[in-house]
């Protein structure tokens, strides 16, 4: 039963916060998403229809509206972080360990992380710099020469097969917000809003992905599984916007924090149905939203398996922009969570039934 | 002023061999000063006023050395062969002239190599004009500075050694407008900076003092993909933070920047990457001494064409008379 | 008692980079002064704490040196909102991005070390290759807000809090040398109970990360008849040579080498022997990397020894440590200053 005393439409404030701090503090590593799956699953089920676990562990959800011919639209989110996963025990507290997704290699050395479903403290070292050379100081850090150091006296709570996360917890810095997994805990808190204030003129359908960071595998059998309509991807986009080393314009930046949800056009595994990329601009406009468009190019969402589903699924992604995804701790602008939301539910408002299924652009 | 740092920086004095400095500096001064002395290194120290009961023995510090050629071998065709004194850059030597302190001048050759690459000092020589080792004017020991005159472009002033002549012009404008002082001043004309702080380190231990202050150039970030630093030419004399041998106490940073605010000077906050200065010498002097350095940013150091802004100059004196007029509060 | 673990945390809190060391200073002295007769500051900030002792005057005196600076970053610049960066004390750029740090500007801002993306990095560099200059801090603040902040010169320290790995471990940063702060803390706290000949000098030295400084001009105004030097030496870990590192928490280590005088290194091993501490010998060149290397050359010259507590990742906001070595250590201290008679420095000579 959907409780009553909600407010009307989806917003950002102290509550939403919260949660995303609940979110970010958790721990799913691709493929491990378990942490993830129960809180979605407790806030989801008393405002759906349906809800279900399906074989891969997607979270699937389905919130009917009102009205003929309403366009059923299938929103995602991904679940899963980047992290590591113990491989080898190697005594007396240390382990040894791979990345799992796309973890920035060179943010590890000299790094806390949380190991297993305990959160267990540990520690990625790192050579002491008096017995490296300068040329060795040079070349990178070998993942292969890194262990997770969880002290001599936890060595047993430890065994291969565990996942680990980076240590980092949510902070709120002035017009910022940092933690890890900002990808994607910003859009399945945003998608979670969503849900639990669907607007009543299409059928909401919502899938909680798992296994986005190792290649888009959980979103494509819930967009088989879901058939809608078109599709809505929440994720995070990197942003880039640091400055030149000379002081000379940036024009790689990918998408800008403070510039408003980022709209895909393009990617290496998207190209975004034209009709929506228009109506997301012109929702934005006609609403006083800021927007930008992220800049083609590079990296993919989950739109990237959606899409190919079945006939075919039209879809666009939209992202909160963040800086340093994939290490330990990101940044992203309250401004632009608070607009990404905004945006998205007037664009889902804004949509009829029409058309979704023709040819026409 | 122009006339007075035209003077020291064209007169030749690398490490080691400082007495035409010490000479110049020595008349500059005796009539300004209390006490004046040379120390065993060949430190000129002069001393300005009585410590009053909220005055401190204050040493102050630039080096009148620079950096210089010494001759290692004179081959059996008169060219002779040399090592350096402190940090010469070997790409600033190819064409350069040097002027002997016995007189002779020569220039600077390099051997020849089919590839460009940066020769190093082993490659190079000083060719004297003569014609063999009989007739060469030098001898092994010998030792030589960068010759370079002064050049006034107004408000840049450009020269050999401004590290530290222009330090040792600062000083000495200083004592010429000191009015009164709290404060035993011991103004030490160092030798042998750039070869290891040399002369300060001795002076410092013989002056024991409460405080010390250096004043030397330090590096500016404004030009054409420089190095990243704040500091630039003509914003104001530079209060040095750290460097590469030190870190300023930071009573005494605040110090410098409050009398500096208080006297309406422009100043700027400095960290330099690499490098020292004597203070880092007198830091660590005995039981260790709060130190600071006064920096004027000069850009193309140790090269024959250092470059200062004479506004820096000036200002870098006036705040000096600011905060040795007063008594100094170290909060 | 003293309680390791929440001295240690306290320690470790405090800020306290080379040459700004007056925050942790004080929660030195504040931890020191109960146990001491004296507490005053040398000229370069170093905390010196006397206990007294009973012979008469003049009455020979141990210097014991434990350096409380703290290795971080200071501001070079501002570029828009970010902030350039340079050391103190050093440090492995690798191992920076993404670290957790504190920007002391006009008030505590909490920031992250980010990396640039290769194309806005000199031509020369690529991804992986990290130097310090080409790093920039992140506070999350807008760029006018950062620029009324912070300005250059301002510290920077690592924000990594104190982890407890179970078995008594804990990893935090600047355990180098604050573990052998807490080492001496631990000494004084034993020698409450004891009687002592010698008057004892505990020292919490400055600037030991960049110049030594600190230590030597302690040594120069208080002029010991011994002085030691407790420091961290490296404890096992992956990719450390393990002819160069010692078992953390199985006891400390006693160092032997040109630095230190073979006389006094006797007295120590017979005492650790006598007392059942464990510890390993370990050699050192003639620079041992500590306080020691300038107090023994300080005014005439000064007979010194170092003690070692292991530890791992040594200059990394991760270092580890043994609550069990730190303790050994102390007490091993503790025993050898009460230990010190009118007999002993006619034992320290050369053969």
């Amino acid at each position: 039963m959907t409780p009553t005393n909600l407010p009307k439409n989806p917003k950002i404030g102290a509550a939403q916060i919260r949660l995303l701090e609940r979110l970010t503090n958790a721990c799913s590593v691709s493929g491990d998403e378990g942490e993830l799956r129960s809180i979605v699953l407790e806030l989801v089920r008393p405002a759906v229809d349906e809800v279900r676990v399906d074989a891969l562990g997607n979270v699937l959800a389905t919130k009917r509206g009102q009205g003929e011919g309403r366009p059923k639209v299938l929103l995602v989110a991904h679940m899963d972080e980047v992290g590591f996963i113990i491989t080898h025990d190697d005594n007396e507290g240390f382990f040894r360990f791979e990345t799992v997704g796309g973890a920035d290699v060179r943010y590890l050395a000299g790094k806390p992380v949380w190991v297993g479903k305990e959160h267990i403290p540990g520690i990625i070292g790192s050579k002491p710099i008096h017995l490296t050379t300068w040329e060795e100081r040079r070349q990178p850090i070998s993942v292969d020469s890194l262990r997770i150091d969880v002290g001599p006296g936890n060595g047993s709570k430890v065994k291969p097969g565990d996942r680990a996360t980076f240590a980092t917890s949510f902070t709120r810095l002035g017009p910022s917000l940092r933690a890890k997994a900002l990808d994607d805990r910003l859009g399945v808190a945003t998608l979670l809003e969503l849900v639990t204030h669907a607007p009543q003129n299409i059928d909401l359908l919502a899938a909680f992905t798992v296994q986005e960071e190792v290649g888009l595998r959980g979103a494509g059998v819930a967009a088989y599984a879901l058939d809608p309509d078109l599709a809505i991807v929440l994720d995070s986009t990197p942003a880039h916007d640091l400055p030149s080393w000379d002081g000379s314009e940036n024009t790689r930046y990918d998408a800008r924090l403070g510039a408003g949800p980022a709209i895909y056009v393009a990617d290496r595994a998207t190209l975004s149905d034209p009709r929506l990329v228009r109506h997301l601009v012109e929702t934005a406009e006609k609403a006083g939203i800021p927007y930008q468009i992220r800049q083609p190019g590079g990296g993919g969402t989950d739109a990237g398996a959606v899409h190919r589903q079945r006939a075919g699924i039209p879809s666009v992604s939209v992202s909160v922009p963040a800086r340093y995804n994939h290490t330990p701790a990101a940044i992203c602008r309250l401004s632009d969570w608070k607009n990404t939301l905004a945006l998205v539910y007037a664009a889902l408002l804004g949509l009829d039934g029409k058309g979704w299924k023709v040819e026409g652009v | 002023m122009k006339e007075l740092i035209r003077t020291l920086v064209e007169t030749h004095g690398p490490s080691g061999y400082e007495s035409k400095l010490r000479e110049l500096v020595r008349a500059e001064i005796e009539p300004l000063v209390d006490e004046l002395r040379v120390d065993a290194l060949g430190n000129l120290i002069a001393r300005k006023g009585q410590a009053s009961p909220e005055g401190k023995q204050v040493m102050l510090s630039a080096h009148m050395d620079e950096i210089g050629l010494i001759v290692t071998h004179v081959d059996e065709n008169g060219f002779a062969r040399f090592t350096t004194l402190g940090g010469v850059r070997a790409q600033n030597l190819p064409g350069g002239r040097v002027r002997f302190m016995r007189g002779p001048m020569g220039v600077i050759g390099v051997q020849y190599h089919s590839e460009p690459y940066a020769s190093s000092f082993e490659e190079m020589f000083i060719d004297l004009g003569a014609k063999t080792r009989k007739d060469c004017p030098v001898q092994v020991g010998d030792v030589a500075a960068f010759d370079r005159p002064f050049t006034n472009m107004g408000e840049r002033l450009v020269a050999k050694s401004m590290d530290d002549r222009i330090g040792v012009a600062v000083l000495v404008e200083t004592l010429r407008q000191l009015q009164s002082t709290p404060h035993a001043l011991y103004f030490v004309f160092s030798v042998q900076e750039e070869v290891g702080l040399r002369g300060a380190r001795t002076a410092a231990f013989g002056i024991d003092p409460d405080l010390g202050l250096a004043v030397d150039v330090t590096g500016t970030g404004d030009t054409p993909k420089g190095v990243k630093m704040e500091v630039g030419l003509g914003k104001g004399p530079a209060v040095k933070v750290r460097d590469g041998g030190m870190l300023t106490d930071p009573r005494v940073v605040d110090w410098m920047v409050r009398t500096a605010q208080k006297a309406r000077l422009p100043y700027q906050l400095e960290i330099l990457e690499y490098g020292s200065t004597d203070a880092r010498a007198i830091q660590v002097s005995r039981a260790g001494v709060p130190v600071g350095c006064l920096s004027i940013p000069c850009r193309y150091i140790h090269s024959p064409s250092e470059m200062v802004d004479f506004g820096d100059v000036q200002n870098a004196v006036r705040l000096m008379v600011a905060l040795l007029s007063e008594p100094v509060t170290l909060g | 008692m003293t309680d390791l673990l929440a001295l240690l945390k306290k320690l470790l809190a405090a800020p306290g980079l080379s040459g700004h060391e007056a925050p942790v200073r004080e929660i030195i002295a504040e931890a020191w002064r109960p146990l001491v007769d004296e507490i005053s500051v040398s000229r370069l900030g170093s905390l010196h704490a006397l206990r007294r002792g009973d012979l008469p005057e003049p009455r020979p005196s141990l210097l014991i040196s434990a350096h409380m600076d703290a290795i971080g970053l200071m501001v070079t610049g501002l570029a828009g909102e970010f902030l350039r960066i340079t050391e103190v004390g050093g440090i492995d750029a690798r191992i920076l991005p993404g670290q957790l740090v504190t920007v002391h500007g006009r008030k505590d801002l909490p920031g992250v070390i980010v990396q640039p993306p290769s194309h806005l990095l000199p031509p020369d560099h690529h991804e992986d290759h990290v130097s310090l200059d080409n790093l920039l801090v992140d506070t999350g603040l807008a760029a006018d807000e950062v620029r009324r902040l912070t300005r250059v010169g301002d510290l920077i320290s690592f924000a990594q809090a104190p982890i407890e790995l179970g078995g008594e471990v804990i990893a935090g940063h600047t355990l180098d040398d604050r573990a052998a702060v807490a080492a001496l803390t631990v000494c004084l706290d034993e020698l409450q109970k004891r009687q002592l000949a010698w008057d004892v000098w505990a020292v919490a030295s400055t600037q030991e990360e960049e110049t030594l400084g600190g230590a030597a001009t302690s040594a120069f105004q208080l002029r010991p008849s011994l002085a030691v030097a407790v420091d961290v030496t490296f404890a096992s870990s992956p990719g450390t040579p393990s002819y160069l590192a010692f078992e953390m928490g199985k006891g400390i280590t006693l160092l032997m080498g040109p630095n230190i005088h073979p006389a006094l290194y006797k007295v120590f091993k017979a005492l650790a022997d006598r007392l059942e501490i464990p510890y390993k010998v370990e050699v050192s060149g003639p620079h041992s990397g500590t306080d020691a290397y300038t107090m023994q050359v300080a005014a005439e010259g000064i007979p010194t020894m170092v003690m070692g507590i292991p530890l791992r990742y040594m200059h990394t906001p991760v270092e580890v440590v043994s609550m069990k070595d730190i303790a050994r250590a102390g007490r091993l201290l503790a025993e050898f200053a009460a230990g010190l008679d009118t007999e002993t420095m006619s034992k320290i000579v050369w053969e």
